[in-house]
């Protein structure tokens, strides 16, 4: 174990790195991408019902692996459009767009379950006092969704930063990628194995327990 | 508390079952060591065309042939044979577990992991190489790749010396080579970069026939050994004669034809047939 530290050291820290960049930006675009499909989700226009729920219909549990290979396989190298220049670059905006687009779908279901979490009534009054149906959402409804749906989105996050290891079939430059190539290089073990779980652990079991606390002190007394 | 007692044992025992499944595959592993009885397990890819392919409970490629041909020297039959899938991520685990007796898998012998198994042969020098397409004449070794866009698959050692001596590549990295010639063919990337083996075997394809040519301007040297268990002089010695025995009498030629020919793979006849290396 340590000899692997000691000649990947760096380059473990390096890849990690990029794990949580691909987290990060993934996780923002899927948050933004998943609040807007879950308004349209619960608008009174059937259109956007029926776009939302398409969206959420098709992304969610397509595998992440072929959304992943359709974006640079398909998209870029097929059909031409690129994200980048650079190839590598290309892969890794791909990658956080694939992210952002799958997760999103779960996000969308988090954020639902957060509305059902508002009564009715509250809706209603909003709307009788005159609020629009987007200042309804905005100034009534989101603001306790979200501290509903805290404890659900804390784990579509965490699935997420696992997830990313998935981009190791486009890219490599984060984590599984690196695993991949330790493996070629020093041989299948039980260290490298553990270096790499443990580095997820790190990652995850912080924001398991904070996102539990958060939603305990976050969530609308009723 | 009743539902939190059942749930513990369940969850009791399933942990138990799984033991006892490790336990039974454990004892396979071992009989099948022995020589005698039980099936005669042969750690082979899956999905790599020429060399080692399935198709239905078909088994083909130079690997297969040569791997059939040693376990008949041993005195295996072919029915006496069961093909496990070897991963390259996996293939020293499968050895040291003996979950396997020997793997041909285009299974390059190196020092690192001389640490772990042991190799017989080795029965073939193959060499990194490009595949690129047939009516492209740009790309004629890997100096004149400055610029192009070359595709490999992620963390292999292919990709990994690409970047270390062409740092003026741009190097896509996939998963496996069917998507790399898959993005060669539809003109996003210029070159696929590998074994020439692997790369005649695409090329050999059917559906491929025609489109691509490797380039034949090997950059490095990949001996395939066979994997076996770490320390087992006897059996490298059989699989060594084994594999003289098939030289010798013209079927490991043959076996190249009949699997990388049809792309117009020329093997490098200064190092192949290739010498055993002494058994240790």
């Amino acid at each position: 174990m340590g000899d692997i530290l000691s000649t990947y050291g760096p380059d473990i820290l390096r890849a990690f790195w990029w794990t949580i960049k691909l987290s990060f930006f993934g996780g923002l675009g899927a948050l933004v991408l998943g609040t807007i499909a879950a308004v349209m989700r619960v608008s009174p226009v059937a259109v956007m019902r029926f776009i939302g729920t398409s969206y959420v219909n098709i992304f969610r549990n397509t595998p992440l692996t072929l959304l992943m290979v359709m974006s640079v396989l398909g998209i870029t190298y097929i059909l031409g459009v690129s994200l980048s220049q650079d190839i590598t670059q290309n892969a890794i905006r791909w990658a956080i767009v694939v992210i952002a687009v799958y997760h999103g779908a779960f996000v969308c279901e988090a954020i639902r379950s957060g509305v059902n979490t508002v009564p009715a009534g509250q809706a209603e009054a909003a709307r009788s006092v005159g609020l629009t149906f987007g200042q309804t959402m905005r100034e009534v409804i989101l603001p306790q969704a979200f501290r509903g749906s805290i404890a659900p989105l804390g784990s579509v996050l965490i699935a997420l930063i696992k997830n990313t290891t998935v981009a190791a079939v486009i890219v490599s430059a984060e984590a599984a990628s690196l695993m991949q190539k330790i493996i070629e290089n020093e041989g299948g073990s039980f260290a490298i194995f553990a270096i790499f779980a443990l580095g997820f652990v790190i990652l995850t079991l912080p924001l398991g327990v904070g996102f539990t606390s958060l939603s305990r002190r976050l969530a609308v007394k009723r | 508390m009743k539902i939190r007692q059942i749930g513990a044992l369940a969850a009791a025992s399933v942990l138990a079952l799984s033991l006892a499944a490790c336990g039974d595959s454990a004892k396979d592993g071992g009989s099948g060591g022995g020589g005698g009885g039980g099936s005669f397990k042969i750690g082979i890819k899956f999905d790599q065309p020429g060399l080692g392919l399935k198709e239905g409970n078909d088994y083909t490629g130079f690997d297969v042939d040569v791997a059939k041909y040693v376990a008949k020297e041993l005195g295996h039959d072919e029915g006496d044979i069961q093909w496990v899938q070897a991963p390259s991520a996996q293939r020293e685990t499968l050895l040291k577990t003996g979950q396997v007796n020997m793997i041909l898998a285009t299974y390059s012998i190196t020092d690192k992991r001389k640490a772990d198994v042991s190799f017989a042969g080795p029965y073939f020098i193959a060499g990194q190489d490009l595949l690129v397409r047939a009516d492209d004449s740009s790309i004629t070794g890997p100096d004149s790749l400055t610029g192009k866009k070359l595709c490999s698959v992620t963390g292999s050692t292919s990709a990994q010396k690409v970047k270390d001596k062409y740092p003026g590549v741009q190097l896509q990295e996939f998963g496996t080579y069917s998507e790399c010639v898959a993005a060669l063919v539809a003109k996003g990337v210029d070159a696929l970069t590998t074994d020439n083996t692997i790369l005649a075997g695409y090329a050999a394809q059917d559906q491929y026939k025609g489109k691509l040519k490797v380039v034949g301007k090997p950059f490095s040297e990949e001996r395939y050994g066979v994997g076996i268990k770490k320390g087992d002089v006897e059996l490298c010695k059989k699989i060594d004669d084994a594999l003289t025995k098939m030289v010798d009498s013209g079927e490991w030629q043959k076996a190249v034809d009949a699997n990388l020919g049809p792309a117009g793979f020329q093997v490098d006849k200064a190092l192949n047939p290739p010498k055993p290396d002494p058994c240790s």
